[in-house]
């Protein structure tokens, strides 16, 4: 039955997605590619690409893409929530460990140490953004790209809503790509 | 009602504009959850993170569940999960039923080569907000493991172990205060 496979398929790639994002994207192209055959090759490629243009986490968008394109809305319903299964309980689990244990010594060492290298990791995305190993997709094509980065970093510091920075750069992405080629 | 409201919204939004991984929402999340409602501290902000680097599944969702629980229960944690993965379940629903074509689409392309570099200079802003008030040798740490995964390419996941070890041992060696 399409639902269950759909439902045990990402699961599992709930559970197993350590490390989050682009780690998990191998994982997803197994169940959905080789182990399912639900999509080819090139269709995955799109739903990525896609997803780089839509927001969220590609796990929910996968789940929610292929799960329609294999079995309409419910299928849709079926991956996504079984997608959001595992963090749902896994993550109240370890949140109440930690506000029960948060005082104690060990478990602050814990996560003291772990500390340095959570920071460490959100400083590795952002290098592989900004020398990505291919041009495909890169974050940073040209003159405009470093000049709209160090603007939205002023305005960061500053405080300014980073939703309206988005907002604000998706327009003048527009102006600067879109308008002169009309 | 209401409180569950502002949580659903306050993660709606949150969702709404996580464009680029995980990494990019913290931004908003700092300032939706932090400087706007404050639900949770800035130092506990960074625990929820590391706790929400450390379990599965998309780190946006951990942190939702994180703070939804924390704020009230069972109820919280599902309240803030669906509001945070509703926008990108609708947005891919309509995407996958009528717009298969989207990635083509010229305007879309030029709006996002606008987004994508402030979305790398969002991931950047918040590092600064957590190492103050970090000792120096903390922030070389920092600096060094970041250098490694990006240069290097070890998965991330050992270091993460690896550095919870050396916290924990850290711990016992010391008898109770622990490196900041």
């Amino acid at each position: 039955m399409i639902y269950l496979q759909l439902f045990i398929s990402y699961l599992k790639i709930g559970f197993f997605g350590f490390g989050g994002g682009y780690a998990m994207l191998s994982l997803i192209q197994n169940e959905v590619v080789v182990q399912n055959a639900w999509m080819t090759n090139a269709e995955f490629t799109d739903i990525v690409a896609i997803s780089q243009m839509t927001p969220g986490p590609i796990a929910i968008n996968s789940a929610t893409y292929v799960g329609y394109t294999v079995a309409g809305f419910w299928g849709s319903v079926v991956a996504t929530v079984s997608v959001c299964l595992p963090a749902l309980t896994l993550m109240i689990l370890i949140t109440k460990f930690f506000l029960f244990l948060k005082d104690n010594r060990y478990v602050k060492g814990l996560i003291a140490g772990m500390r340095p290298v959570v920071i460490g990791m959100i400083g590795a995305a952002a290098l592989l953004l900004m020398f990505p190993s291919s041009k495909e997709g890169a974050s940073f094509i040209d003159g405009w790209s470093w000049a709209l980065f160090i603007a939205a970093m002023i305005a960061a510091y500053r405080k300014v809503n980073p939703i309206l920075l988005i907002v604000l750069s998706a327009a003048i992405g527009i102006i600067i790509y879109y308008v002169p080629a009309l | 009602m209401r409180r569950y409201w502002e949580l659903f919204t306050s993660f709606f939004k949150i969702g709404l504009f996580t464009f680029g991984g995980g990494y990019a929402m913290i931004a908003i999340i700092q300032r939706e959850v932090i400087t706007h409602r404050k639900w949770i501290e800035e130092q506990e902000f960074l625990d929820l993170l590391t706790l929400a680097q450390s379990a599965p599944g998309p780190i946006s969702l951990n942190t939702a569940v994180f703070v939804g629980y924390k704020m009230y229960g069972y109820r919280g944690a599902l309240t803030s999960l669906v509001g945070v993965a509703l926008p990108s379940f609708v947005i891919m629903l309509l995407i996958a039923a009528f717009f298969t074509q989207v990635r083509h689409n010229p305007i879309m392309d030029a709006a996002f080569k606008g987004i994508r570099p402030v979305v790398v200079a969002l991931m950047f802003a918040p590092i600064i907000g957590f190492t103050k008030g970090m000792r120096g040798y903390t922030i070389a740490i920092a600096a060094a493991i970041s250098l490694i995964i990006w240069y290097v390419g070890i998965s991330p996941v050992y270091i993460l172990f690896a550095g919870g070890v050396v916290g924990v041992l850290l711990a016992a060696l010391r008898g109770k205060e622990v490196k900041r």
